[in-house]
């Protein structure tokens, strides 16, 4: 099997909802996890700190040409976007901004679709916009799979309803249901 | 990883012959953002493939010059990254004092907002009368917006804000006129800029340095590339000279780091060591 990509998507509530998720994953969690959440461009990579502090996978900020590894979890730097390359390493950019914001969720899933193919999972969380949808489509359309979080438990619903409208069989799911088939991934 | 689509065949073949009719090589760029760039391209100008694209741009000179915006990342601001500026000012302008003139090179200008940051502060430091600043890009449309130095007040907000956490020690305001929406930046900030067309993949070292100033462009760069511009640099920078890079950039990784050391290491401002 190649390696697998986990990519996940965030915007306004990711921080606890991502507190849900990521923090249960075994530190020899098998697989590279790329997180994009909306930032304010000039706040310092905050979500380092706090991440590597609750989970027990490595976590540390994405930089450019690195080589993607097991048992980490990279969070898009604020005012870059990401882009995970053929080779399987990640790649930052200053692209314009898309749906307003940099980084933004549809270039991660994008490119992780077109370089991984059907080895990414995508993840579209809590947030007030539509970044995402187009690329958790791209994902499944790759042959991927897409889980989205239930908008009705979402603190914002907008842009997980959006990935619902874009995707034909993503799996909508509680917090607690998307940790727990990440781990059941693993185990099979 | 996956296999190689028709889609990634057409963009291999026309990066080819983008290179072989214009001498523009893109062949080493990182390879998902221009992908995504020519896929936007094709959409954009309206055609159904990325072989139909590439047809018009061989039969049709003036489709180059749209392609190459798309191609070539046009997205800058004055003072980007406040702290590079604020260490350049801390740290390099007093070994900059020492020389009795100096030469500059900002390669990959885009439309000129690191020149006239950069400009603006030798102004302030008491530098710029005896500099000469080579500002250098790929894209003609980029270079003649650097030449002009006009930009929209919209974002003067912005790079006023940024000016004045870079250190600066006057108003950014002194060194433009409002015009209808747009700020015109003073002539005499480029009176000793020589600006040209320069590609860091094809080109030459065209001078001896003692700062190059390249922001945001090597991250555009597959590794081998990013090699071989580095290996540029080292060779364009006099004994002790400084290259800033990106703040997300880093020489870590390159085959020439040897050439270079650390001089402020969160703003990624390195110095070439003694040869
Ligand atoms: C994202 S902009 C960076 C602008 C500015 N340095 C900054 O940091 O704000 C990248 C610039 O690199 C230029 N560029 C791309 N390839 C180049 C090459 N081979 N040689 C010189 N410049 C190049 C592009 O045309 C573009 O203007």
């Amino acid at each position: 099997m190649t390696q697998q990509l986990i990519a996940i998507g965030a915007s306004a509530g990711g921080v606890q909802a991502l507190s849900h998720i990521l923090p249960p994953l075994a530190a020899d969690f098998p697989r590279s996890i790329v997180v994009v959440v909306h930032v304010p461009p000039r706040q310092d990579n905050a979500l380092v700190k706090l991440f590597s502090e609750k989970c027990r996978m490595q976590v540390k900020e994405a930089e450019d040409k690195e080589p993607l590894q097991p048992g980490t979890i990279y969070f898009a730097p604020p005012d870059y976007h990401v882009l995970v390359e053929g080779d399987g390493a990640l790649a930052l950019s200053t692209e314009e901004p898309v749906n307003h914001s940099r980084p933004a969720i549809d270039v991660l899933f994008e490119t992780a679709a077109d370089a991984f193919g059907p080895a990414v999972t995508g993840i579209v969380l809590t947030g007030a916009n539509h970044d995402g949808a187009n690329g958790a489509r791209a994902i499944e359309d790759a042959g991927g799979v897409v889980l989205i979080q239930d908008p009705a438990t979402a603190e914002m619903a907008a842009m997980p309803e959006a990935a619902v409208e874009a995707c034909r069989d993503a799996a909508i799911m509680t917090l607690d249901e998307i940790a727990a088939s990440l781990a059941a991934g693993v185990a099979e | 990883m996956t296999g190689e689509t028709v889609e990634d065949l057409e963009i291999q073949l026309l990066l080819d012959a983008l290179y072989r009719h214009y001498h523009y090589d893109f062949r080493h760029y990182a390879q998902a953002s221009i992908k995504r760039r020519l896929l936007q391209a094709r959409r954009q100008l309206g055609f159904d493939s990325i072989s139909a694209l590439q047809s018009a741009v061989l039969h049709d000179k003036t489709m180059l010059p749209n392609l190459l915006n798309y191609l070539t990342v046009q997205v800058s601001e004055m003072f980007r990254d406040p702290s590079y500026y604020r260490a350049l000012r801390e740290k390099v302008v007093p070994h900059l004092h020492t020389y009795p003139s100096l030469k500059v090179w900002i390669a990959g200008c885009s439309r000129g907002e690191e020149l006239y940051s950069l400009a603006i502060l030798f102004r302030e430091e008491g530098l710029l009368d005896k500099t000469i600043f080579y500002a250098t890009d790929i894209n003609p449309a980029a270079l003649k917006a650097a030449q002009a130095g006009i930009y929209p007040l919209d974002q003067v907000r912005l790079f006023t804000e940024n000016h004045r956490l870079s250190g600066g020690h006057s108003s950014l305001s002194d060194y433009y006129t409002a015009d209808y929406g747009r700020a015109v930046f003073d002539k005499s900030l480029r009176a000793r800029t020589v600006f040209s067309d320069h590609s860091l993949v094809t080109d030459a070292a065209f001078a001896e340095m003692h700062l190059i100033s390249c922001r945001n462009v090597l991250i555009y760069f597959d590794r081998d590339l990013q090699d071989r511009v580095v290996s540029l640099f080292a060779e364009s920078l006099a004994r002790q000279g400084f290259l800033g890079i990106g703040s997300k950039e880093s020489l870590r990784f390159s085959a020439h780091a040897d050439k270079f050391v650390e001089h402020v290491r969160e703003d990624r401002i390195y110095r070439r060591v003694a040869r």
